[in-house]
């Protein structure tokens, strides 16, 4: 089990967690200018990296506020959590 | 009396299923990933098409991934017509696989229920009852009684949170042991001639104007006409050395074993509502797993309150277990697709041939699968069998959603 640091109520156990997946996927500025492949790319692929990913976390037992984590997918290390809107903290 | 080394009267040890090979320069078709589905599509490539230059190669020892992993459960009552087709060409060749590999397989057909708890369920489920039935798969619809009377531990009383209020049937379906189906496929295609080279981990796949060459590995690099993917949650990782991106998400996948048990449970039992499912293996375990864990993680491990919400499911749904013990818990790592149906077929790299997105439900697939991706490799044509599990269906929008069918929560 995962042990998160909300950034906002500090180390809470994953249970408290809702997952919601690669972070930083913009809804496309201009969806109608949209080809099919880039639309099928924006709706249905995700990175899936065996590595360091950015991801959306909820704490909805908690604060039931949104952030931001990269962990690592090999090792489950959680590497940073950083407020929605901020930039992606570069991690060792 | 003569004192006798221990041991010496056993019997000598038993044959080798199959030979180790040493990868040889160049083969025709290089194999990636020695799970159920590489072993399977290595069997009928050579035996339906009579390609035996072929090798497997498995990072880790022969079916030791996800096909260690998953809890064996074997059926046909998806909802569409194309899940249909691929699932229950699987069963009937489950139902000659036994005489067909020459191996024992402990295949059971003891049947399975998937129950319903709420109104939403039951006519979620009487649909596709009609769907399979429309597609002569053998369904039926049974009211609470009538679950009781195929599994008589289950809890049909009303007072629970979530009763009992029916269940499809599938009397054709049940399980298998799932080492001895990879142990017949290896060794059915090792005796064709195939390599099964363990400990060889493709850690790079070589691309020459669109058409790929060969693989480089832990063991050196091999020349290959044709590279046939199979490599599960290692899918995308895969796919990548390639430029193939693939719409996946690998996530960990629990199951779990209590001790030993005289025979309590006679068939196969799943549950959406309260999410859970649980068969009896032959020796006697309880064997039970449900949903995925929810985070991207590649990981052979999930999360306790993932075992600890199903353990309470399965309590629920059979109060006799609740002396039973945890014995032992272990996770896999699966590839999820958006739509919960496989991705099988041609990839925009020339040779290339992708089977992944089988998430939860790929053991029971697998010579049907194997039969089909050994077709599409063969010819260079999807089977029409996998041609609607292609990967521009992403593209076209034509999704199959199994959801409903897939019985495991993404």
């Amino acid at each position: 089990m995962l042990l998160i640091p909300c950034p906002w109520c500090g180390p809470r156990d994953e249970a408290e967690f809702h997952y919601g997946g690669q972070a930083h996927v913009a809804y496309p500025e201009n969806p109608a200018a949209l080809s099919d492949e880039e639309w099928a790319r924006y709706l249905f692929f995700r990175d899936n990296p065996k590595g360091l990913f950015a991801e959306r976390w909820s704490h909805t037992a908690g604060c039931r506020r949104w952030f931001n984590a990269v962990r690592d997918t090999a090792t489950n290390e959680i590497h940073a959590v950083y407020r929605v809107g901020e930039p992606r903290p570069v991690t060792a | 009396m003569t004192l006798r080394t221990p041991g010496a009267d056993l019997p000598d040890h038993p044959d080798r299923l199959w030979r180790p090979a040493e990868p040889k320069r160049a083969y025709d078709v290089v194999i990636v990933g020695g799970g159920g589905h590489g072993l399977a599509t290595a069997y009928y490539l050579a035996k339906n098409h009579g390609i035996t230059n072929v090798a497997v190669l498995e990072r880790g020892w022969l079916a030791g991934g996800n096909m260690a992993r998953n809890t064996t459960i074997i059926r046909s009552n998806y909802l569409w017509d194309e899940s249909v087709g691929i699932y229950e060409h699987a069963l009937k060749l489950w139902e000659g696989l036994e005489e067909d590999l020459g191996y024992p397989l402990l295949f059971s057909q003891r049947g399975v229920l998937n129950l319903a708890h709420s109104l939403q369920d039951v006519r979620d489920s009487v649909r596709r009852v009609n769907a399979n039935r429309l597609n002569g798969v053998d369904a039926e619809w049974l009211t609470p009684e009538q679950v009781k009377e195929v599994c008589p531990i289950v809890d049909i009383s009303p007072h629970v949170r979530y009763p009992v209020l029916g269940g499809t049937y599938q009397p054709r379906a049940g399980i298998a042991k799932h080492d001895y189906v990879a142990w017949g496929f290896a060794k059915a295609a090792a005796d064709l001639g195939v390599d099964m080279i363990e400990h060889c981990e493709v850690t790079g796949l070589d691309v020459r104007d669109g058409r790929v060459t060969g693989v480089q590995t832990t063991r050196g690099p091999i020349a290959a006409k044709k590279v046939a993917l199979a490599a599960a949650g290692h899918s995308s990782v895969v796919a990548g050395y390639a430029g193939v991106s693939l719409p996946l998400q690998s996530h960990p996948l629990q199951a779990l074993v209590s001790e030993l048990l005289e025979p309590v449970h006679p068939t196969v039992v799943m549950s959406n509502a309260v999410h859970v499912y649980v068969s009896q293996a032959h020796k006697g375990e309880l064997v039970m797993g449900a949903g995925i864990d929810a985070a991207n993680s590649y990981r052979q491990r999930g999360a306790f309150h993932i075992i600890e919400r199903q353990m309470s499911a399965a309590l629920e749904l059979f109060p006799v277990f609740a002396r039973a013990h945890v014995l032992r818990t272990w996770g896999g790592v699966v590839d999820v697709t958006p739509d919960a149906s496989p991705i099988v077929g041609l990839t925009p790299v020339e040779d290339l041939y992708v089977n992944c997105g089988w998430g939860t439900g790929g053991f029971k697939a697998t010579p049907g699968v194997g039969w089909c991706y050994a077709h599409t490799v063969a010819t260079g044509e999807p089977h029409p069998l996998n041609a609607p599990f292609s990967l521009d269906r992403f593209t076209t929008g034509k999704l199959v959603d199994e959801h409903g069918a897939a019985a495991v929560a993404h």
